[in-house]
């Protein structure tokens, strides 16, 4: 559902910081005089880094700055799924399930989350802390299963090494980003087959 | 195998500096002035000679889709658009050329540019893809403050502008007329074509659109010529491809391999084989999910190019290899694609937007065996009904995966309607 009316609710209407209104106007530098509504996306974006996720508010905002009309901005924000209309948690787990993570384990990923946290996908902790949702495929298949946990990836799960994640993002230890089991890239684990010799 | 000495993607795996100094030291940003010197049609025509053919899944010449821009520019700006919204499942090359060999992609855009008569560039990244949009930009910043991009870029006296758009999460935006839509700043819609973008593109101008690994092919061929290019595969698969070897083996990876390297080849030099052993293949998508699957006694030769696959019904794809061992159970493999393809229908066709929730309410019922053995041929039915009937090719990337299934597998969908009739069920259990 999408928040209609945060100002009735007692919130002040979405406004950019003043830091994000420098960025908002370079954003909008980036396309033609006239084509401003080609930044819809990015400034949903930016109001979604600012506030959590994009309310009626934020997106009557994008549309000012765009020349939308609202009804647009709500065609789009609603359209893309990575446009969040609710606050998740600070950990937001995205799990992908799709084929290569699947094959891969993806289903030890989602239970290591039921586990360690008590959490099914759609679902969040009662602390905020954590809330966990499926994806579809986030491109990362030769090193699946992969969840994406913000603006990063974490691959090369096990049940094992996702529980050990989970619990340093609790503890709020420093988490490897990237590959779990230490993996280069995506070259062969067991030793590249291809560049080898560039290889430090 | 394909040589190091044959690699245009040399820092695949980031073993070494991504950034401006490391990728001078490869080769990249070689000289780039003398290749543009050689002027627009010679560019062109190398392309063509080259047989560079898109590595996003379509396989259009990427030379010839250049030539249909028009020869000059008119009232209209001309635009280069790249598609990196990679998201085909099983797809995760650009990704690794925009990590760790973006000067590659940067550069050929400023080619590509020249070529086509355009002086901005839009690379489209899918959303998902922040560090990758951050390598990006970042090499981007590295090359304006070379002077390799801008007013002068290269001392060639042309202007080139590169800017990164993110997308937010929607396969069907790796479809063209789809993409340009969504850098307008709406809905990720495809519409019909023609008018096709080199008439008629971002903003109603000119455009044209290539994926990532085809655009940052581009600088290496044309400083090694076209002729090293054929050289390598066969008559109208030529070149190299990044193959994505995933799923069942023992060791996934990326790899950039020679077109119509054997199937069986690419996976036990380069991935470690099947896991427990070639034998215990059942079944590989050789293309990323929107091409039909090989059952595993087709993949021993399978020979891994556009003409190779194509004549064993399926496709190269993006080149996304999917590897399913015996212990698949295959039928949920297809329906999780079919959910897939459900989730990311745009809804705009009636055949796409109906029939694909549909097709994998059914695939969910096959996997089970709670269907009817006639309701496979309906099941084949919708899909054929589905295909060809759309703006978009998503409607027949989802039919695909299903009807490639029934040719190969149709017993063990009948195994499980059988099975599930013969069990004793709740209501023969109450009687």
């Amino acid at each position: 559902m999408i928040e209609t009316n945060t100002a009735a609710a007692g919130t002040a209407p979405f406004a950019f910081t003043p830091e994000n209104q420098a960025e908002a106007r370079s954003i909008l530098a980036r396309y033609p005089k006239g084509r401003e509504h080609s930044a819809a996306l990015p400034l949903l974006d930016l109001a979604q880094r600012q506030q959590g996720y994009v309310d009626r508010s934020a997106m009557e905002a994008v549309a000012g700055l765009t020349g939308l009309a609202p009804i647009r901005i709500l065609e789009v924000a609603t359209f893309y799924t990575m446009f969040r209309h609710a606050p998740v948690g600070e950990h937001h787990f995205e799990v992908c399930t799709n084929i290569s993570c699947w094959l891969r384990g993806s289903d030890e990923v989602l239970r290591a989350l039921r586990d360690e946290l008590g959490l099914d996908p759609g679902g969040k902790s009662d602390d905020g802390k954590f809330s966990v949702q499926e994806c579809e495929c986030l491109g990362a298949c030769v090193n699946a299963p992969a969840v994406r946990v913000g603006d990063h990836y974490f691959e090369d799960l096990t049940y094992d090494n996702t529980v050990a994640l989970i619990r340093k993002l609790r503890a709020g230890e420093k988490v490897v980003l990237g590959s779990q089991t230490g993996r280069v890239g995506s070259a062969n684990a067991a030793g590249a087959t291809a560049l080898a010799g560039r290889a430090s | 195998m394909l040589q190091d000495k044959d690699r245009v993607f040399t820092n695949l795996y980031g073993f070494e500096d991504w950034h401006l100094a490391g990728a001078r030291a490869r080769g990249d940003w070689d000289n780039t002035k003398a290749l543009l010197d050689k002027g627009r049609e010679w560019i062109i025509e190398e392309m063509k000679a080259s047989g560079l053919r898109g590595r996003g899944g379509a396989g259009f010449s990427a030379g010839l889709k250049w030539s249909f821009m028009p020869k000059t520019v008119g009232e209209r700006p001309h635009y280069l658009l790249i598609n990196a919204d990679e998201g085909e499942p099983g797809t995760c090359k650009d990704r690794d050329i925009m990590r760790f060999d973006p000067h590659k992609l940067i550069e050929g855009c400023l080619v590509a540019g020249y070529a086509i008569n355009a002086h901005v560039a839009y690379i489209y990244i899918r959303g998902e893809f922040v560090q990758e949009a951050i390598h990006l930009q970042t090499a981007i910043d590295e090359a304006y403050e070379a002077g390799l991009l801008g007013d002068n870029a290269c001392g060639t006296g042309w202007k080139m502008d590169v800017y990164v758009h993110r997308g937010a999460g929607a396969y069907v935006c790796g479809e063209e007329t789809a993409l340009i839509q969504s850098l307008e700043g709406k809905k990720g819609q495809p519409r019909l074509k023609p008018p096709f973008p080199a008439g008629a593109g971002l903003y109603g101008c000119p455009s044209t659109v290539n994926n990532v690994e085809t655009i940052a092919n581009a600088p290496t061929i044309l400083r090694r010529g076209a002729s090293w290019y054929t050289s390598l595969g066969r008559e109208n698969n030529h070149g190299t491809k990044i193959f994505c070897i995933s799923g069942h083996v023992n060791q996934p990876c990326n790899v950039e391999e020679e077109m119509g390297i054997p199937l069986r080849e690419l996976i036990e030099k380069h991935a470690g084989g099947v896991r427990g052993g070639w034998d215990n293949l059942l079944a590989v998508i050789p293309g990323g999910a929107s091409v039909p699957l090989l059952p595993a006694a087709l993949c021993a030769d399978a020979r891994m190019d556009y003409d190779g696959l194509r004549e064993l019904r399926s496709g190269l794809g993006s080149g996304a290899v999917i590897v399913m061992d015996r212990s698949t159970d295959l039928v949920a493999a297809i329906a999780r694609l079919s959910r897939f393809f459900a989730h990311e229908s745009c809804g705009q066709c009636t055949p796409c937007r109906e029939g694909t929730p549909w097709i994998s309410k059914m695939m969910a019922r096959m996997v089970t065996g709670d269907a009817e053995p006639g309701e496979i041929d309906v099941l084949e039915d919708v899909t054929r009904r589905m295909e060809g009937r759309t703006i978009c090719a998503l409607a027949d990337a989802a039919a695909w995966p299903v009807q490639g299934l029934i040719r190969h597998f149709r017993p063990e969908l009948e195994r499980r309607i059988a099975a599930r009739k013969d069990a004793p069920s709740s209501s023969a259990a109450a009687q």
